[in-house]
């Protein structure tokens, strides 16, 4: 088989200038004017991507559809929840987070976000302040065919604590659009920043995150994300710069490709300072879909431990997963490694269960199940819970 | 004698067994490991198989269960009096046939909880049985994953109760296990085995044991010397591993004093 011919090669995806020629700006369409106007399936869409408008159990909630924000409530006095655009004027250009983290001159989608920007989300944690239950971020397509352009800075000042669930999705009738979303995240020393991010978007839409963190001595920057629907094209490597001694970042990200889906994925770690530590690990499903699951972590200071992983299952047939895990060291001193596996269910596994009464099917299923499971230390257990009830949402009809 | 008497009989003689191997010849991978078993197991019977590493005794449970990789060349498996020769797993344990794992496979992300309640018809059967067997901090750990020898036939043994076999196939419970624990291990058996019931027992076992420790614990009516495929004689499980235990397994396979091994 000429693999270059069929799966590997991208030439039938459009080129980003094409895109950006395609999708209609969401600032030139009519959105809604308020959260009230969701029809009960939209509401159920957002629950599967973690957002719930009626939870009590919310610091705070912001929803943008299209490039409009339709709710910015926060609760707690320990955190700034402002559209971006308030944010800026705010703070006079948010000159020390603005560009900072990702150049502006990227490529055609950050040049695209750099000068034709709807909205997004300005995040702060005060100082000391730890907040217990998430804030909710959703970021919303409701029109076909629109491209979505949002910057989001988030900061965690010193030794605070701030959970963020961001979802993301599409209206559940809508089919093609263009999402491009530039994060920047700052988690200053002491503080820890977990991030979960759900994605659910349609079966043509393109996504083009550029995100970049930075986390200072002693920070803690976790970052979840999950995306079990379909969806064309996905393009996103996170780059997370440990900049303070002791500092750490662990990416897990639980990833289903169906078919027609490619799904290029991972992250980039930069270990700057002694005694940083960081953890990339990818679980990653192909229905028939290509999945990329990239990971590229760098020691450049004594005494760090890195380790990346990367656990793939090919469940259909011209399902493609391509890992491709690098290890990079610059000084001696520092413990990096790397884990990769590729394949099919054991057939083993598979008749272990059928041997206790299981039939084939069931078997593969609880294996498959099992292995999205995502079980993820650090988090407080009530954040856990919910995000395997929000991974169980997520099967239904997969 | 009319015909359908004649039937009558043959089916009730096959019925009188649990389970009953004729002739098996069986190979892995191109390479002949069983070589003509017989072997019958009556309703509440429990049996011994005691053989050295690579006598084929693995081999025989696994191919009963129908693992891939085992291919029957020759002969038959008859359970509850049906032909299982060629049946798929699932229907042999949907029939009541069950195995404990020597080396089970790891289960990344499942939970013993849930393969437990998967199993078991009561929702809470699960978590009861681990509370009986000191077990239930396991409930949440993932199958397999990081257990030791001894959690491992544990945990075995728990998901064997949850499922109720009516022939429990166990392969080695007792090996790796420390003597603390082997009394639960061996409580879990004789739970799995129905061994308080003393009329009418229906659950029967097949058991492999290399060290026959679990005699001590477990009442067997029954024991089998394996070599090379064969089983070459079968009688009281005490006497054939004081025997072994003396002589050897190559010298108990030849010295016949006890009941010869049945051909059919």
């Amino acid at each position: 088989m000429n693999y270059s011919e069929n799966h590997y090669d991208t030439k039938d995806l459009r080129s980003d200038e094409d895109l950006l020629e395609t999708f209609t700006p969401a600032s030139e369409v009519e959105g809604p004017k308020d959260v009230g106007e969701f029809k009960e399936e939209e509401l159920e869409r957002l629950k599967q991507t973690g957002i719930d408008l009626t939870n009590p159990d919310r610091t705070g909630t912001f929803v943008q559809a299209n490039s409009s924000v339709l709710k910015c409530d926060c609760e707690s006095q320990g955190v700034e929840l402002l559209p971006i655009t308030e944010a800026f004027k705010k703070y006079n250009g948010l000159k020390d987070y603005w560009w900072k983290l990702i150049s502006a001159e990227k490529d055609s989608f950050t040049r695209e976000a750099d000068q034709e920007l709807d909205n997004g989300y300005f995040i702060r944690a005060l100082p000391g302040e730890k907040v217990i239950y998430p804030l909710q971020t959703c970021l919303y397509m409701r029109n076909e065919n629109v491209a979505q352009r949002v910057h989001n800075i988030v900061i965690a000042e010193e030794g605070s604590e701030l959970h963020i669930i961001t979802g993301c999705s599409t209206h559940p009738h809508l089919k093609s659009g263009l999402h491009i979303g530039i994060s920047e995240f700052y988690v200053k020393k002491g503080a820890k920043l977990t991030f979960t991010m759900v994605h659910n978007w349609g079966e043509n839409v393109y996504v083009r995150p550029r995100t970049g963190i930075r986390v200072e001595e002693d920070g803690v920057f976790l970052s979840n994300y999950i995306s079990l629907k379909g969806v064309k094209s996905v393009q996103t490597f996170p780059t997370a710069t440990l900049a303070g001694p002791n500092a750490m970042a662990r990416f897990n990200s639980v990833i289903v490709a169906h078919e027609g889906s490619d799904i290029d994925t991972g992250a980039k770690v930069i270990l700057e300072a002694p005694g940083s530590r960081s953890e990339i690990i990818s679980r990653t499903i192909s229905f028939g879909g290509r999945v990329v699951a990239r990971g590229h972590l760098i020691g450049l200071a004594a005494n760090i431990k890195a380790h990346l992983e990367c656990q793939g299952l090919i469940l259909a047939e011209h399902g493609v997963i391509h890992a491709i895990p690098e290890l990079e060291a610059h000084v001696s001193d520092v413990d990096m490694s790397h884990e990769a596996a590729v394949g099919r269910i054991a057939q083993e596994e598979i008749e272990y269960l059928m041997a206790r009464g299981l039939d084939e099917e069931e078997a593969t299923s609880t294996i498959v199940r099992g292995f999205l499971d995502v079980k993820i230390n650090g988090l407080p257990p009530e954040l856990n819970k919910e995000l395997q009830e929000v991974v169980e949402e997520c099967h239904k009809g997969m | 004698m009319p015909v359908s008497a004649g039937f009558r009989q043959i089916t009730d003689e096959v019925r009188r067994f649990m389970l009953q191997i004729e002739d098996l010849w069986v190979e892995v991978q191109g390479k002949e490991i069983l070589k003509g078993i017989n072997l019958r197991i009556g309703p509440g019977e429990t049996h011994c198989l005691f053989g050295k590493n690579g006598s084929g005794k693995t081999t025989l449970l696994v191919t009963l269960m129908g693992f891939s990789g085992y291919k029957v060349k020759h002969g038959r498996i008859l359970f509850k009096g049906e032909d299982i020769t060629h049946l798929p797993i699932n229907e042999r344990a949907k029939l009541g046939l069950g195995l404990s794992f020597q080396r089970p496979p790891t289960l990344r992300g499942v939970k013993l909880k849930n393969l437990l309640a998967l199993y078991s018809k009561e929702s809470d059967a699960g978590s009861e049985l681990a509370l009986a067997y000191n077990f239930e901090n396991f409930l949440e750990r993932q199958v397999n994953l990081g257990f030791s020898g001894g959690e491992i036939k544990k945990s075995e043994l728990l998901q064997l109760l949850a499922q109720s076999p009516d022939l429990s196939l166990l392969d080695e419970p007792e090996s790796g296990v420390d003597i603390e624990n082997l009394d639960v291990i061996c409580q879990m058996i004789r739970k799995l085995l129905q061994k308080e019931v003393r009329k009418n027992r229906q659950k029967s076992g097949l058991i492999i044991t290399h060290t026959g420790l679990i005699l001590n614990y477990v009442n067997a009516d029954r024991g089998h010397v394996m070599l090379n495929g064969q089983i070459y004689c079968q009688g009281n499980p005490r006497d054939i591993f004081e025997r072994i235990k003396d002589y050897g397994y190559e010298e108990c396979a030849k010295c016949r004093l006890f009941e010869q091994g049945f051909k059919i």
